[in-house]
């Protein structure tokens, strides 16, 4: 889960990264209010999503009042910034920047451990920075085992060839974003720019922070964190009944058990779908190993409820998951939808109990239910009749 | 032959007396396995009976080894304590620890794989189906009766993609099936699988799975054009996948440009490697090899 600037703003000074007052707006007022309570004077108007590239966008301002705060929120709000729309303003305090560098740690895949980034050449898009520039930009390997201690911290800063006196002070700010890092089980903690004011103080001025999901069991505060508004309503209704799904734009249904083959499916459908209009499919969505007949039902209501979808594509591959409960559930959904229930449906089963699942269906005999019995042949089926 | 597990493996379970447990070790006794332990501290001394085997349960992963031998683990433990599970393992000497779990925080598996690394434990997972070496053993949640042995090797990503493979290839069976888990942070990788499969007599040819993000399938591409003689075969899932988005696997998300199925495919088809566009097209191509 991606957090907003504020959001980061908030998790690194509870962790006691230095940072600047921020008040988080969602109407022009607040903003007027927010910069009034901070002083008065000249404040940062800064657009909240979860993308890069405001500033070109005309998502930051610069305010010297609370009246041209309120301006600026005005201006701000409602904005799109790449696809992005912006439903909330940071009015952040002024500070006179004396120089900008970067800091990074993240996840690194590959190694299987964690990659510390640091510059003194800061503000830049990081990408940017790592092709122009690779040699100005350190990267220093982090054990999971000893983290960023300080001897770690000291490292970095030589690396990334810190001026003396800057070091101890930016080390230690190191350490603290560590402390992010590590207790809010991040997968990248990111400051950009991280800057020296004019009189002397290293404060981090914009944070990007993604926290992994699967520690929420550990982080009950997470979970408030999430945006639920910007979250589309079928993928809200999907994840409130605890289904694997993700909203595409093509109009092939696709309900599956495991991610990759779930994935799979799509491609498939994607590939079938070139010789018939070049459907696409319409989602993602994985009921996981061994769903029951109700988890089955539940997929399919929120599929059909997708207003894009044409046609449905079940495909079942059982292993764990028993193909007598798939094709229960597809029968037990259709049963309650009834006359509702209008959009074709190709089914593909294999494996654990197909023949009993293929039964089921059979004797069911429901008009809207084709059941083919490859993976590849049902996939143009689903395609022919979403184009028809 | 095979790799990494064979009808001598003898394999205690840490998780056996929960009910993920204990479905998961009645099918893998039925398919044959040599389970000679379940683990928990607080039912040590007790024991299990499943389906006419009696299965003694131990205290801790080094009682189970010392009593009974046991060279692999698999555990069924929840996320929250998996990382304590592992270490318990490796720190016991075991040489193969297989981890089921899913939902695993990432830092404990970076933690407990430098761990594992450090004291010559292999891992296979976290988020796996685990492995099956057709009619000898199986260790994970494998459908044991998809196929029999065979001469074909599979690591994949996915555990339904790597059911679904065995399943059209199981006229021509396999030496060993490894599923090695969707998480961005895992054990045993491709890599170490096709080197396995390589240095493995009674594998013919490979399969290999591949999904979203990361770059593993970029990397195992590398290592086939240098090190693998055996024909390989590839399949790669979520051409369709859009940017930024978690599909269902918590390693699988295309992040910029980073980590797109087209990138491994052409990685893969670079390094000689034929790449199916569905997976029926992929065991196709398999057929194409061995005929």
């Amino acid at each position: 889960m991606d957090l907003y600037e504020y959001q980061a703003r908030d998790m690194f000074e509870k962790h006691g990264v230095p940072v600047l007052p921020g008040i988080v707006a969602e109407t022009p007022a607040e903003a007027k209010a927010a910069a009034e309570k901070l002083g008065g004077g000249t404040v940062v108007v800064k657009a909240q999503v979860k993308t890069g590239g405001r500033g070109k966008a005309g998502g930051v301002k610069l305010a010297h009042s609370p009246e041209e705060a309120e301006a600026a929120a005005e201006a701000i709000l409602g904005m799109d910034i790449k696809g992005h729309t912006v439903h909330r303003v940071m009015i952040a305090a002024g500070a006179k920047i004396a120089e900008e560098f970067y800091f990074s740690v993240l996840l690194d895949r590959a190694e299987r451990r964690y990659l510390a980034m640091c510059s003194v050449e800061g503000g830049m898009e990081i990408e940017q920075l790592a092709v122009e520039r690779p040699e100005a930009l350190a990267r220093v390997a982090v054990d999971p085992l000893t983290g960023i201690d300080a001897a770690k911290a000291e490292e970095i800063v030589d690396e990334a060839n810190f001026p003396e006196e800057l070091k101890a002070p930016v080390a230690e700010t190191i350490e603290k974003l560590w402390t992010v890092y590590a207790n809010e089980d991040a997968t990248l903690v990111e400051v950009n720019p991280l800057v020296r004011t004019e009189d002397g103080q290293i404060i981090a001025l914009d944070g990007k922070v993604t926290l992994d999901e699967n520690a929420g069991f550990r982080h009950e505060d997470h979970e408030a964190l999430e945006d639920k508004a910007a979250a589309d309503p079928l993928e809200a209704k999907a994840k409130a009944l605890d289904l694997n799904y993700v909203k595409l734009d093509g109009s092939v249904g696709i309900i599956g058990n495991g991610a990759g083959l779930v994935m799979s499916t799509l491609d498939v459908v994607a590939y079938a779908g070139e010789a018939h209009g070049g459907v696409k499919p319409a989602n993602f969505l994985d009921i996981g190993g061994g769903a029951s007949a109700a988890v089955m039902a539940n997929g399919l209501d929120v599929i059909l409820n997708d207003p894009q979808v044409k046609s449905v594509f079940v495909n079942v591959f059982g292993g764990i998951t028993s193909c007598i409960e798939v094709a229960n559930g597809i029968v037990g959904a259709l049963e309650t939808l009834g006359d509702a229930a209008t959009k074709p449906l190709v089914v593909r089963l294999d494996g654990n109990s197909v023949d009993e699942g293929r039964e089921i269906l059979a004797a069911a005999n429901h008009p809207l239910v084709t059941i083919v019995e490859t993976m590849d042949g049902a996939a143009a089926k689903a395609a022919e009749l979403a184009n028809s | 032959m095979s790799i990494f597990i064979n009808k001598d493996s003898k394999v205690i379970v840490q998780g056996m007396t929960g009910s993920e447990g204990m479905k998961h070790t009645t099918r893998m006794l039925a398919s044959g396995t040599q389970i000679v332990g379940g683990v928990n501290p607080r039912k040590a001394g007790t024991s299990v009976e499943i389906e006419g085997a009696t299965i003694p349960v131990y205290g801790s992963v080094a009682d189970a080894m010392a009593e009974t031998g046991a060279d692999v683990t698999v555990l069924f433990v929840p996320p929250a304590f998996t990382k304590a599970a592992v270490i318990e393992a490796v720190d016991a000497g075991i040489p193969l620890a297989v981890i089921i779990t899913e939902g695993v925080p990432v830092a404990d598996t970076a933690e407990f794989f430098a761990y594992a690394q450090s004291k010559g434990t292999r891992l296979i997972g976290p988020n796996c189906p685990g492995l099956i070496t057709p009619g000898q053993s199986n260790v994970g949640i494998t459908p044991a009766n998809i196929t029999g042995p065979g001469k074909i090797g599979l690591v994949s990503k996915s555990g339904t993609l790597t059911y679904q493979m065995m399943f059209e290839l199981r006229d021509i069976g396999f030496s060993t099936a490894v599923g090695i888990g969707g998480d961005p942070v895992i054990g045993t990788t491709h890599i170490d699988c096709l080197e396995a499969f390589e240095n493995d007599p009674e594998t013919a040819a490979i399969v290999m799975i591949g999904e979203i993000g990361g770059d593993a399938e970029e990397r195992a591409a590398a290592y086939i054009k240098e090190h693998v003689t055996k024909p390989v075969v590839g399949y790669v899932a979520g051409f369709e996948a859009p940017e930024g988005k978690t599909m269902g696997h918590a390693g699988a998300i295309v992040s910029g440009s980073a980590g797109t199925a087209q990138a491994k495919k052409e990685a893969l088809e670079a390094a000689g490697v034929k790449v199916g566009k569905t997976p029926t097209e992929t065991a196709e191509l398999m057929r194409e090899i061995l005929s």
